[in-house]
């Protein structure tokens, strides 16, 4: 499983890169992918439209189950993958690069604080994994 | 939770488990797709040991299986099998299974995993026949090897028989490895395909010999929904009658008597209200089990299965409908998280299959 340095990451497996000052590129973890197994389709929000931190902002579809999106940070989208809907295996085999989602202009860079750096990360999918053996 | 005789086995082949029936079963060893595929294209390998087999036997027996089977089980001759259900007074269904008849008062019934105990108990309430009524289901593993490659890959490992000579829904008993076996002509992924059934202690041998593409779960369940088979519990249940979900052609009232006769008759007499249809998305979005069905402003039924296709490469499912006949080809829409999506009613199987 990778958790690649410089990105942050939430409870609910998403990751952001910070780009520049309050741009964010958002997408889903190894460990999510991994979970969720064969993504076939991705609901994600247009141009233009606003999430909010911790709400749900689409959905990521794999053969097996369908998991939504909760916003990592607050922000408005600025560019959304557009390879995804035709191929959103990119998702599975590249989670953190060209299976990215969303960019966002951040709305309060200051909620970045709240996500975890890798370490604290991989401690916590590790508690995941001991929950899923119980 | 229940683990069948193979448990360490999928354990170090790196399965992922979920609970199914009671059952702590593999989901996938690598992707749930690619197990699809290999199934499709050459063969794969099944843990099926947590069904059910329990064994009917002795005087009354016959009489016995032919009472609770919706299907006629008196047109079986020996080493022959026969899909039924078992149906409750009211007509609603106990549980969809397989009989297979050894000899004259001598069935196997290979039941759903999570319906032993109350199929056991079923039984027993309806034996007034003096029959044996014994649970094998601790006793017996089942392996399945699926696809089109499965005659070939099985022939080395069963010295006495060309096993491509076993027809369809038909089984022998003969050793497969060395392990003595059923070797039944059947299977849940619409190919041509085996079911193995073995004493619980031969179970790894005879896996591992076969060997192959595990599959899990997962695929199971695109499989069978692909080759347009039901599944109990999500396509139907003991309120639904076997018209409403497209079995009514495994209902033979004909000379003979039945536990629910009288109710289905009454049932096919006022005429069916609801069916099951077969659909197909028209966008990437997913269909799931419970999602609402509309055509135009009028939800008319919920979907019952539903799954992205592997082979299709796009979402098929299940829906129950209300209304007397819905014609193919007609559009319907599915509500995925508050939102309509396009569908289009099309004919079962999803994909052209070859048993």
């Amino acid at each position: 499983m990778e958790y690649p340095e410089g990105l942050r990451y939430s409870r609910e497996h998403e990751w952001v890169l910070v780009e520049n000052d309050d741009h964010a590129v958002i997408g889903i973890s190894d460990f999510a992918q991994n979970e969720l197994g064969d993504v076939v389709y991705v609901e994600a929000p247009g141009l233009g439209e606003k999430i909010s931190k911790d709400d749900p902002f689409g959905a990521v579809e794999s053969v097996k189950a369908v998991s939504d999106l909760y916003a990592p940070v607050s922000g408005t989208v600025v560019e959304v993958n557009d390879t995804l809907p035709e191929t959103p295996e990119l998702i599975n085999e590249d989670p953190y690069g060209e299976g990215w989602i969303i960019k966002v202009s951040m709305s309060d860079v200051a909620e970045l604080d709240d996500l975890m750096n890798p370490e604290e990360y991989e401690a916590y999918c590790e508690g995941q994994d001991d929950d899923d053996d119980a | 939770m229940k683990r069948t005789p193979l448990y360490e086995v999928h354990r170090n082949l790196n399965a992922k488990f979920t609970e199914f029936g009671g059952w702590e079963m593999p989901l996938q060893y690598s992707s749930i797709v690619t197990e699809h595929l290999a199934v499709r294209s050459i063969a794969g390998l099944f843990d099926l040991s947590h069904m059910g087999e329990i064994e009917v036997s002795g005087q009354g027996a016959d009489e016995l299986v032919q009472k609770l089977s919706t299907n006629d089980v008196s047109r079986l001759s020996d080493g022959r099998v026969l899909y039924t259900l078992f149906c409750n007074e009211t007509g609603g269904i106990v549980d969809d299974l397989l009989v297979y008849r050894h000899a004259d008062n001598h069935y196997m019934l290979v039941v759903n995993a999570a319906n032993i105990e109350k199929d056991l108990a079923w039984v027993e309430t309806c034996n007034d026949t003096g029959a044996e009524v014994k649970d094998m289901s601790e006793d017996m593993a089942l392996i399945a090897l699926q696809g089109p490659k499965a005659i070939d890959l099985l022939n080395p490992f069963v010295p006495e028989r060309d096993v491509s000579e076993i027809p369809y829904f038909r089984f022998t008993t003969g050793d497969v490895a060395g392990v003595p076996t059923a070797i039944s002509r059947t299977g849940y992924t619409g190919e041509v395909g085996f079911e193995l059934y073995v004493p619980a202690a031969y179970a790894e041998r005879l896996w591992t010999a076969v060997g192959g593409q595990p599959v899990g779960l997962g695929a199971r369940d695109t499989l069978r929904l692909e080759a347009g088979l039901r599944l109990y519990g999500m396509d139907m249940n003991d309120d639904t009658n076997p018209f409403e979900v497209g079995l009514g052609r495994f209902v033979k009232f004909k000379n003979r008597q039945f536990i629910g006769k009288s109710a289905l008759l009454a049932h096919k007499r006022k005429g069916i209200t609801k069916h099951i249809i077969g659909f197909q998305m028209l966008d990437r979005a997913v269909a799931r089990a419970g999602y609402a069905i509309y055509q135009g402003d009028e939800r008319i039924g919920s979907v019952t299965s539903g799954t992205p296709s592997p082979s299709l490469k796009c979402s098929i499912g299940f829906a129950s409908i209300e209304s007397q006949a819905v014609p193919e080809n007609e559009k319907i829409d599915v509500e995925i998280r508050g939102k309509l999506h396009p569908a289009i009613i099309v004919e079962v199987p999803f994909v052209s299959i070859g048993t």
